[in-house]
């Protein structure tokens, strides 16, 4: 497994090297990547279909106990072959939709990235390691998106997606963390092994909101679906493959995956019964007010990814089972309808839905397709999506809420029906207009990869054995104590086979009768004030005024108002402290002790200091300076520090050097300030000197703990055979930070040199 | 001592900070020259002061027959009062490169980079 | 500055102060004294003959580039350090010594080889920075 996604990561790589070769004369034969994984997986799935579970393990970082394990369940196994299924055909798609492109190599490169990315998330063991893909595949489809980054709307809807994806991968991280506190682990197999009842933890709730932020953003769900539709802006092969089939349908992995721990409690529920429901039934509407085919699309995608969210909340066994089918034949059909959508936007030139007509004369394999997914979206059997329907319906009605949640499933589904026949059926039927007659089918590459999915489409609901075989293994992964799933076409008469005549016939109807038109659209654009893009884009707007604000009146551009508010904030903090935690218990008997060594030493610094600081001389300031520095330095020699004073009396003389040779090309001291700042100024810097003389004695009069100078002291001549403990500290027990010292110090000279030997340049 | 030596340190605090808020750039370098300085004695201080007692193993002995100064603080200070060197060879010749460039030792007019690129 | 007496007392000055230099650098792991100080010390007095005898005397004097030292001294401390991960197989920095003690220095031992490469890239540091802002002064 790893082999695989290493393999992808390195196609991405190697892709820099030889991308002009390999676009130019072997873009289809990248489409042997996704295909060797899919045959992997396939192979697996007896073994998986037999309750084995597959794991490979890496040690990543051993000392945060934080491992690289794949493993491989029924779950996993039908996320993998989904994304390798899928990659294949949109692989072979691209290949020729992209031909003509300059870009092709770096398509691909972001392409495999995202495929790595996104088997490393389903197969992650580790949820810091899913952490890490979850964010790979947010910035994968970010250069997605942002593909055609001459548009600056491309650009846009890349940035937002990157924005609100990228929130959600905080949340992420917040939850893993979370976990990992409860748990003590960040193993899959640690966690879901139910040793641990996470619904009664304190944390529980807590813990929801960061796996539902995730999982939110990631599906866009209601409040953060608008991402979406702005992403359908890249090719769309991308918005087939990461939009559609499988990235958007991370974050209901991800609620799958926990659903066995964190569900079946009231909060989990309702939150998701509701949400779900809420974006069903919202981009489900949508889908009425939009002509491009893609913007119908988008929405539809939104609306299914609503019902999964809405099954996995309803979290009955049945509930479950339906959510993992509808995965499947979602992903099927959609995907069928976005390649479609592909080859009428490649050939026709547009993806207007009420310019779009009569397409069957010239595309005829894209219309089969076309009609088949339409059907199957409308779950007309014997399609495989009358099976997902039929579940849908099903557990709505065996759920705590029958009425309400059915009437929202039907509302929901009928206009999706509509969407799907929209999208499928109406480029095709009809007058060809005039300006269509010219165009001829493509190559293969442009409709089989649809075609192939549409008769799988319904094949999988001839045979239904073919879906139990994917849906079964990953029911038991998901529901604890799951039965065999028994999928069958034929239920006999009963209301679930009501509900879904009416809906196929509802759909029918509404697409007989209302036609999609340009002022459904600009009706719609009236509300995109208060729609949560607009209130995101009015946040983000507010945000940057903020920054700018704030950052004016701390980026000022004068240096004293930085140092200024630097002392004031550590003033604050020391003085803060002292407040609540000095003692004052200061001892002043030692001061009978000095010597007048001592007093003399400490006069003259104090003198030497006062000059510095006061006088109008640049001459006698370095010069005062450097008695302060020789004052210290004698200090250092009464109290047992002899390295410190040779070492304080050489840099001395060689910084006193330093500043005379500078010196006289410098202007003269000028007196800039006004005496109103001095004294503010002097008042600030005063009462920061006496916090620190404060801290100093309340530290001294704590009792000191050495134990490390100790132990240098014992073993310097033991260990290090030196006797002069300062020197062995320096080159010996700390010898890599005086390795790194002299490297600063090279650094510094040579900046030094660089400053004052490159020319500047004239303009 | 500690006692004086601890207000000598806040003296070279307030000093160092006191000219690195003034406007002319050879003041700001000789504050921060104070202000190490002060640090550096601080250091010294808290790691606490002994006379007499230099952290050197005695001729003919292996280990410490005696007392001794603690030795961690003096190799940081060491290390500091080199590293500072650097530093402030490298702000002076920041110094005379900025004023060369600007033609002025006020500081409050050198707030924008983009004309001096 | 260039006074006859300076310019006189730097020629004899110049060797005793490196040789003073060079006995701080090789005491230091026994009595004060250590690369750090020796390395300033040997840079002042190379300060002091550029003072007396001009910077150009100086720079003939020492033929290369002061700059040079500094490669060279990271060098000798970097492979003091690499020395007993090859020959021992021990960690990063870890002391070897020889068996013998050497009259006058001590024991000699990978220590010794870094503090000669704080040595050098002191020196180095320091008449980099020094001449090239004379030059430019």
């Amino acid at each position: 497994m790893l082999a695989i996604v290493v393999l992808c990561f390195i196609t991405a790589i190697s892709l820099l090297f030889f991308g002009n070769y390999i676009k130019k004369n072997a873009a289809f034969g990248l489409t042997f990547l996704p295909l060797a994984g899919f045959v992997y997986f396939l192979s697996k799935l007896p073994q998986i279909t037999n309750g084995n579970i597959v794991t490979e393990s890496y040690n990543w970082v051993p000392s945060l106990g934080i491992q690289l394990t794949f493993r491989l369940d029924g779950l996993s196994l039908l996320f993998a072959l989904l994304i390798t299924g899928i990659g294949t055909l949109v692989f072979a798609y691209t290949s020729n939709y992209l031909k003509e492109n300059d870009h092709l190599d770096r398509f691909y490169g972001y392409l495999s990235v995202f495929m790595a990315a996104m088997l490393g998330l389903v197969l992650s063991d580790n949820l810091i390691s899913l952490f890490v893909f979850w964010e790979l595949t947010s910035i994968s489809s970010f250069f997605l998106i942002g593909f055609k980054n001459s548009s600056a709307t491309s650009r846009k809807s890349a940035l937002r997606a990157l924005t609100v994806t990228g929130l959600g991968g905080l949340f992420l991280l917040a939850g893993a963390l979370t976990f990992g506190t409860i748990a003590d682990t960040y193993s899959f197999q640690e966690i879901l092994n139910g040793s641990i009842d996470f619904t009664q933890h304190p944390l529980y709730s807590l813990l929801l909101l960061f796996i539902f932020g995730a999982a939110f953003t990631k599906s866009a769900q209601f409040p953060f679906h608008f991402w979406l539709p702005g992403a359908m802006e890249a090719p769309t092969p991308v918005s087939t493959y990461l939009h559609s089939a499988t990235m958007v349908k991370a974050g209901i992995y991800l609620l799958l995956r926990f659903s066995p721990v964190l569900g079946q409690h009231e909060y989990w529920q309702l939150t998701l019964i509701t949400i779900g429901g809420i974006t069903m039934i919202y981009a489900a509407f949508h889908t009425l007010f939009r002509t491009d085919l893609k913007g119908i699309l988008a929405y539809s995608t939104i609306a299914a990814l609503g019902i999964m969210v809405f099954l996995i909340g309803i979290g009955t066994e049945l509930a479950l089972t339906a959510a993992l089918t509808f995965i499947v034949v979602h992903a099927l059909y959609k995907a069928t309808l976005f390649l479609v959508t592909g080859t009428i936007d490649h050939e026709a030139k547009t993806r207007d839905v009420t310019q779009l007509a009569g397409l069957r004369k010239v595309l005829l394999p894209v219309a089969i397709a076309g009609f088949l997914a339409a059907f199957s979206n409308a779950g007309i059997p014997p399609f495989s999506g009358f099976i997902g329907k039929d579940l849908i319906y099903e557990a709505g009605l065996h759920s705590f809420q029958p009425v309400l949640l059915i009437v929202v499933a039907v509302i929901t589904n009928v206009l999706l029906a509509y969407a799907g026949y929209l999208v499928g059926i109406k480029p095709f039927i009809g007058k060809l207009p005039e300006k269509f007659e010219k165009i001829h089918l493509p190559s293969p590459l442009l409709w089989f990869p649809p075609l192939l999915l549409a008769v799988l489409g319904l094949l999988f609901g001839i045979v239904p054995k073919l879906l139990v075989s994917l849906v079964n293994p990953a029911l038991q992964e998901t529901f604890i104590g799951a039965n065999l799933v028994q999928l069958k076409l034929w239920h006999g008469f009963n209301l679930v086979l009501l509900l879904s005549l009416v809906t196929i016939i509802s759909g029918l109807l509404l697409f007989y009768f209302l036609k999609p038109n340009n002022d459904l659209t600009k009706f719609i654009v009236q509300f995109q004030t208060i729609s949560p893009l607009g209130i995101f884009e009015k946040i983000g707007i507010l945000m940057t005024k903020v920054s700018l604000l704030w950052t004016n009146f701390f980026q000022n551009g004068f240096l004293r108002n930085y140092v200024l508010t630097i002392i004031l904030v550590i003033s604050f903090l020391i003085g803060y402290n002292l407040f609540f935690n000095a003692k004052f218990l200061w001892d002043f008997s030692t001061i009978l002790s000095v010597t007048n060594y001592e007093i003399g030493i400490l006069s003259v610094m104090l003198v030497a200091i006062l000059f510095t600081v006061f006088t109008s001389s640049r001459l006698t300031a370095v010069a005062s300076l450097g008695v302060v520095g020789y004052a210290i330095c004698l200090l250092f020699v009464f109290y047992s520090a002899p390295d410190l004073a040779m070492t304080q009396f050489t840099i001395d003389t060689l910084t006193v050097i330093l500043f005379v040779l500078v010196l006289y090309r410098l202007p003269k001291y000028l007196k800039l300030s006004e005496n109103k700042k001095r004294i503010r100024d002097g008042f600030v810097a005063l009462v920061f000197g006496g916090l620190i003389t404060i801290l100093s004695l309340e530290v001294i009069q704590e009792p000191m703990n050495n134990e490390t100078g100790k132990f240098y002291a014992e073993n310097a001549y033991l260990l290090a055979k030196g006797k002069n403990v300062v020197n062995v500290v320096l080159v010996d027990f700390r010898g890599i930070d005086t390795l790194v010292e002299i490297t600063v110090l090279a650094i510094a000279a040579i900046g030094v040199f660089g400053l004052l030997k490159l020319r500047i340049r004239n303009n | 001592m500690e006692i004086l030596l601890a207000f000598l340190i806040g003296i070279l605090y307030a000093s160092g900070i006191y000219m690195m808020l003034r406007r002319s750039l050879v003041k700001l370098i000789i504050g921060i020259i104070l202000l190490g300085n002060g640090a550096n004695l601080l250091i010294f201080l808290l790691g606490r002061i002994t006379k007499d007692k230099p952290p050197i193993i005695p001729e003919h002995s292996k280990v410490f027959l005696d007392g001794f100064a603690d030795p961690v603080p003096q190799a940081l200070i060491l290390t500091a009062i080199v590293i500072s060197f650097g530093l402030q060879a490298f702000a002076i010749i920041l110094i005379k490169r900025a004023y060369k460039v600007a033609k002025t030792d006020d500081l409050d007019q050198m707030n924008t980079t983009d004309e001096y690129a | 500055m260039k006074t006859l007496i300076l310019k006189t007392a730097s020629g004899y000055l110049l060797p005793v102060l490196l040789l003073f230099s060079v006995f701080i650098l090789l005491r230091g792991h026994y009595l004060p004294g250590g690369g750090f100080v020796g390395g300033l010390v040997a840079s002042i007095a190379f300060v002091l003959h550029a003072f007396a005898n001009g910077l150009e005397n100086t720079k003939n004097l020492l033929r290369i580039h002061p700059g040079f030292l500094m490669p060279f001294g990271l060098a000798i401390a970097f492979i003091s350090g690499l020395a007993p991960m090859f020959l021992y197989d021990l960690p990063f920095l870890t002391g070897i010594w020889f068996d013998e003690p050497l009259p006058v220095i001590g024991m000699v031992g990978s220590a010794l080889f870094f503090d000669t490469g704080v040595f050098l890239v002191v020196i180095g540091v320091t008449l980099t920075i020094i001449f090239t802002i004379s030059e430019s002064a």
